[in-house]
């Protein structure tokens, strides 16, 4: 490890500002679902630099149970959005706003 | 010292690689290339893994978000055939809010991250191996590792409960073998509505 932690740290944290930029600013469902996974990458970042600089392994084992979480997210989430697409012909969060079928 | 030297361009490439592919995620047009821009982002962390000794996570990295979610990805902009956003943006307030929000958390989150001070542990070769990281995972995560097991067992149910509720008319007059051919000619109906 001869690049220092902070820039490693530094890097996660422009990626995690990015994602919340997205999911804040853009309609489609899709990009602000691809924002949301920039921001879990942010944070395996981190996890893995702090594991690093500890010398433990606990961390890289954290990583591991967020890329399951997010594999069955992104599963359930994407076959929400293909329902939502059937439905409503539409895949912007500005026109799905209301909690009714 | 050439490992020193090398170590440091590659960060340095990934870093900026990485920024660039996350503004691509959330500055692109068409949601495909923001699918790209992700991969550009996931293929750089995965390079930064390596370079933090974290040859497992790196190459799950490599599997499981290139590999899968990606994929996932591009499969369902293709069956959405979504043509890009509107060109009507989003309420002036939401974009403002965006950009203060932006500048404001980056800043601190990078003061922050200058604040990581202290000795690097010293690690020996085997460190971050999948033998290493494996006996953690079935020693002392081994109901924490179970307990992910069900997570994506309710993943792969609620996907396929959701993936049946927009077809139940057509499915239901089929046999086993019916469901595919229902739910391609759903999908089909779907578009053509």
């Amino acid at each position: 490890m001869t690049v220092p932690a902070p820039f490693y740290l530094a890097l996660s944290a422009v990626l995690f500002t990015l994602g919340t930029v997205g999911v804040l600013a853009r309609r489609s469902a899709l990009i602000v679902f691809m924002s949301v996974e920039l921001m879990l990458n942010a944070v395996n970042l981190t996890l893995v630099t702090f594991a690093r600089l500890r010398g433990g392994v606990d961390g890289q084992v954290v990583v591991f149970f967020v890329l399951v979480v997010a594999a069955a997210e992104v599963v359930i989430g994407l076959a929400i959005i293909v329902n939502i697409f059937h439905t409503r012909e539409t895949v912007d969060v500005d026109d799905v706003d209301l909690l009714r079928g | 010292m050439g490992g020193v030297l090398v170590e440091a361009v590659l960060f340095t490439i990934t870093a900026v690689l990485g920024v660039a592919g996350g503004v691509g995620v959330i500055a692109a047009r068409q949601p495909v290339h923001s699918a790209l821009a992700l991969l550009l982002v996931l293929m750089s962390l995965a390079v930064d893994y390596l370079l933090l000794d974290a040859q497992f996570i790196a190459v799950l990295q490599v599997i499981i978000y290139a590999g899968a979610i990606v994929v996932l990805f591009v499969f369902i902009i293709m069956l959405l055939r979504t043509a890009g956003e509107a060109p009507r943006p989003r309420a002036a307030p939401s974009m403002g809010f965006a950009a203060v929000l932006g500048t404001v958390m980056a800043s601190a989150l990078v003061a922050a991250a200058t604040m990581a001070r202290g000795p690097v542990a010293p690690v020996d070769a085997a460190y971050g191996t999948v033998q290493q990281v494996g006996r953690a995972l079935f020693h002392a995560y081994a109901l924490p590792f179970e307990a992910a097991s069900i997570v994506l067992v309710a993943g792969m149910i609620g996907a396929v409960a959701l993936g049946k509720r927009a077809h139940v008319v057509t499915a239901a007059s089929g046999g086993a073998a019916e469901p595919t051919a229902a739910r391609v000619a759903g999908t089909a109906g779907g578009t053509r509505r």
